[in-house]
């Protein structure tokens, strides 16, 4: 029999859910404790960082990464796993995209910082106190990593070699994952593993023209279930994110909100969708289009729930390495974005 | 100075490390749990639609993201001043039952018991779900795996996805329940009622049976005088989902007591901050901060399965009461102050929401069609608490006319026990760490004071072979290495 496999799963600026969504490939999970041999799990994060240290670089067949790089250990875990590892999976929508968290980047650390341990109507600070990444206390010294001031997607950290998109990837999609890697059936280094098509593709409800003169949100009116969310006025991402959900946000009659991150000829998935929804205006004079954009409240949280930090709007495409500047933290944030 | 680190010991939030500080004889001097994470979601939330909350919020927490989901679709009926139909109140709540018992599942199986199962001091490779499925037969493994999975897909079913669910809006829910839907629920939640009684007698006849786990679990290294916060419905039975929250004090008397639903909590909390962790000491305002220090005069309190049990007076479910009823006579009566207790109490926790799940998939309401009010008030203000798997929740929202977030603020279930797992960290490890000898099984005994509060923390970690991660340096007074320990 060959050697099993030598897997390591980890989690960085997330949420957890990527690995409650592993769980729930339910009974399987006994079936790849026999197929592979985890070295990391992903909870595990930065214990023994000389154990793995200790491996031979490449040692690891794959290591699936989920989360986002949001302070100094994540990215410093990052670099180590990805030297001990043949392939390395962004797992996720925060490691592909940056996800829910990158949302973060429209502000700085110091906004951050002055709305969580000043502002916020329950806190009680009048020293002005904050979390220090080194402080002395009677006994000796405490540190904290760094946090940056932005929030980074994995391949801005490391080479990435595969994407499996998803807030957080269905539990069908991840088992294709395994199976693909246990039996070394891969596609071309930095595929998606996902659908081509757009989610629209998929959807089972009904489409006829999609035209409208204003846009309308979830809570203002109850849609017809069976009819296009879209041609109902909600906005819905689904024209403009990569399939391979099982559309399951639509399955409960809500709107997709983009967490398969952009479709293979997408350039930008906010910037898409923005012309996905103008295109959509009837009369298409500006006069009508300015009044019906009007009505999207908030295109940047909107377009780009899961993708600002794989946006042109500030760091794509920038690696971490070379932003020495940043990592120390004091680069300046981007200003507020114009949609 | 000697100096032990146990890094990383959990995921409360995120990250977290335990700092052991030994005096020149060996004996603890002091100890700091940290949280060395934060995302910055109070911040990051301004500017969205306050209808996006229940589907952005619950990646806080990707473990219990159903908590953050409920909370956030509760404060936001609080925002547009709206009343749900009853039929989506319903379907709400049974969402949020099958969430729990997914999670106390995941906890209790996954975390919790390799330590009583195989020993707090056992080999740790053994010690994990797959040594307690060796242990107590594959029969019961399958059961636990299948038992979390009905939970799951009831979520699935309501919320379109198990994790990061989507059904909630102020004023109800987006998606009715079919009748087929609803018999294949009923015919889970008797099985889930079924499991849950299975499990607390495993708990008794595996914990209690022993005779040197109760002495654990009763022993002072384990036990701290606090208050107690948890959610009661309006006869002071527990509730997870609505009703007052109630404070009792370190004999059990109510403290303080206020609506799930508004600001009123900011009259009785608030949070401390301090310049070693990320995330911030919440305390009772009654009591003032008075640093890290249990007892009648401190404003440290807890919340979690303990807490609650200690916060009310009974179960509104019938063989959950009689759980609950057998917890206090077993341990001395209300309230319990031993923090192991956590593990029982999750366990009365879990057949309460399957009773309850249970009750409320046969109400004859819960298939109507009427599931929601489209709301009609200009937005201001809003906010709600319900009870987490880990403790108390608070969502509270400020907007413009527009229903666009201005403000936000978040008191997390973990956050509450923040000063007390910190205290109990330190205690612990004061009873177990005698002269300057740290072994592992020693530090698994560190880390079992905090694992009782953080149903989080193993649902993953314990699930595959592997050993729990931990590494503890020790440091002379001059910081130089003197000892590793790892496992």
């Amino acid at each position: 029999m060959a050697d099993k496999l030598k897997l390591a799963l980890y989690w960085a600026a997330s949420c957890g859910g990527c690995e409650i969504a592993v769980l729930d490939i339910d009974e399987k999970i006994l079936k790849v404790a026999e197929l592979a041999d985890i070295y990391l799990w992903p909870v595990a994060l930065d214990f023994k960082y000389k154990d793995v240290e200790a491996l031979a670089d490449g040692f690891l067949d794959v290591c699936l990464f989920n989360g986002a790089i949001r302070n100094s250990e994540q990215r410093e875990i990052a670099e180590l796993l990805r030297r001990k590892s043949k392939v390395m999976v962004a797992f996720g929508a925060c490691a592909c995209y940056g996800g829910i968290p990158s949302l973060a980047n429209q502000f700085d650390r110091d906004q951050i910082f002055g709305r969580v341990y000043f502002d916020t109507p329950s806190t009680v600070n009048p020293g002005k106190v904050l979390p220090q990444t080194s402080y002395r206390v009677p006994e000796g010294e405490l540190h904290l990593p760094t946090f940056y001031n932005a929030v980074y997607k994995l391949d801005d950290a490391v080479k990435v070699d595969y994407y499996l998109p998803g807030c957080p990837p269905p539990p069908s999609l991840i088992w294709t994952a395994v199976e693909a890697i246990v039996s070394g059936n891969l596609p071309p280094p930095g595929s998606v593993i996902a659908e081509e098509k757009a989610v629209c593709h998929f959807c089972t409800k009904r489409k006829d023209e999609k035209t409208v003169t204003a846009f309308r949100r979830v809570h203002e009116f109850i849609p017809d279930p069976e009819k296009c969310l879209l041609e109902q006025g909600i906005i819905c991402s689904g024209p403009v994110t990569r399939g391979g959900c099982g559309e399951r946000c639509l399955s409960a009659n809500m709107p997709c909100r983009g967490c398969f991150g952009p479709t293979p000829e997408a350039i930008e998935q906010g910037a898409n969708m923005l012309g996905a929804v103008a295109t959509m205006v009837e009369g298409k004079d500006e006069q009508a289009l300015a009044k019906a954009l009007e009505t999207v409240v908030d295109p940047l949280g909107t377009f780009y729930r899961f993708t600002l930090a794989d946006s042109f709007l500030r760091l794509r495409n920038r690696s971490l390495t070379a932003r020495e500047a940043e990592r120390a933290g004091a680069a300046p944030a981007p200003k507020e974005v114009a949609s | 100075m000697k100096r032990v680190t146990i890094d990383p010991i959990t995921r409360l939030e995120g990250h977290g490390r335990i700092e052991i500080f030994l005096d020149d004889h060996g004996e603890v001097a002091n100890a700091y749990f940290q949280v060395v994470e934060l995302r910055g979601f109070e911040k990051f939330c301004e500017g969205r639609p306050a209808e996006e909350m229940p589907r952005i919020t619950p990646r806080i927490c990707g473990v219990c993201p159903s908590a953050h989901h409920i909370a956030s679709t509760r404060a936001l009926d609080d925002l547009y001043k709206v009343d749900p139909p009853p039929a989506a109140k319903k379907l709400r709540e049974l969402f949020y039952c099958a969430h729990m018992i997914h999670s106390h599942i995941a906890h209790f199986y996954a975390l919790a018991a390799p330590d009583f199962v195989m020993g707090p001091e056992a080999d740790p490779a053994q010690r994990n779900i797959l040594g307690v499925v060796a242990k107590v037969g594959l029969e019961i493994g399958g059961s636990v795996i299948r038992h979390r999975s009905y939970a799951q897909k009831i979520q699935e079913i309501l919320g379109g996805r198990a994790t990061h669910s989507v059904m909630g809006l102020p004023g109800g829910v987006s998606r009715r329940l079919s009748s087929d839907e609803r018999n294949q629920i009923i015919e889970w939640a008797k099985s889930e009622v079924e499991f849950a009684k299975f499990s607390l007698k495993l708990f008794e006849d595996v914990v209690l049976g022993n005779k040197a786990y109760v002495d654990l679990i009763l022993s002072d290294g384990y036990a701290m005088k606090t208050h107690y916060m948890g959610l009661v419905d309006e006869d002071n039975k527990v509730n997870f989902y609505d009703g007052d929250v109630r404070v009792v004090d370190t004999e059990g008397k109510e403290l303080c007591r206020f609506p799930a639903r508004g600001t009123a909590y900011l009259e009785h909390l608030a949070e401390h901050t301090e310049p070693w962790s990320y995330l911030k000491f919440p305390f009772l305002k009654g009591k003032g901060w008075k640093g890290f220090v249990d007892g009648q005069d401190s404003g440290i309190y807890r919340v979690a399965p303990l807490a609650r049990l200690n916060a009310a007076d009974g179960m509104a479910t019938p063989a959950a009461q009689e759980a609950y009823e057998k917890y206090f006579a077993t341990l001395g009566g209300r309230p319990v102050h031993a923090t192991l207790a956590n593990h029982w109490a999750r366990l009365v926790e879990l057949l309460y929401a399957a009773e309850r799940l249970l009750e409320l998939a046969e109400d004859p309401d819960i298939t109507s069609d009427d599931i929601r009010v489209v709301p009609t008030e200009t937005p201001v203000e809003g906010a709600a608490v319900i009870e987490a798997p880990r403790g108390t929740l608070f969502h509270h929202y400020q907007t413009d006319e527009r229903g666009l977030i201005r403000g936000v603020n978040l008191i997390v279930a973990t956050g509450n026990n923040h000063a007390a797992i910190c205290m109990s960290v330190k205690k612990a490890a004061q009873a177990v760490i005698h002269k300057g000898e740290v072994r592992p099984g020693l530090l698994n005994m560190v880390e079992m004071a905090f694992r009782a509060y953080d149903p989080c923390f193993g649902c993953a970690t314990h699930s595959l072979p592997g050993e729990m991660p931990l590494v503890a340096n020790i440091y002379d007074h001059e910081g130089r290495l003197t000892q590793t320990l790892s496992r």
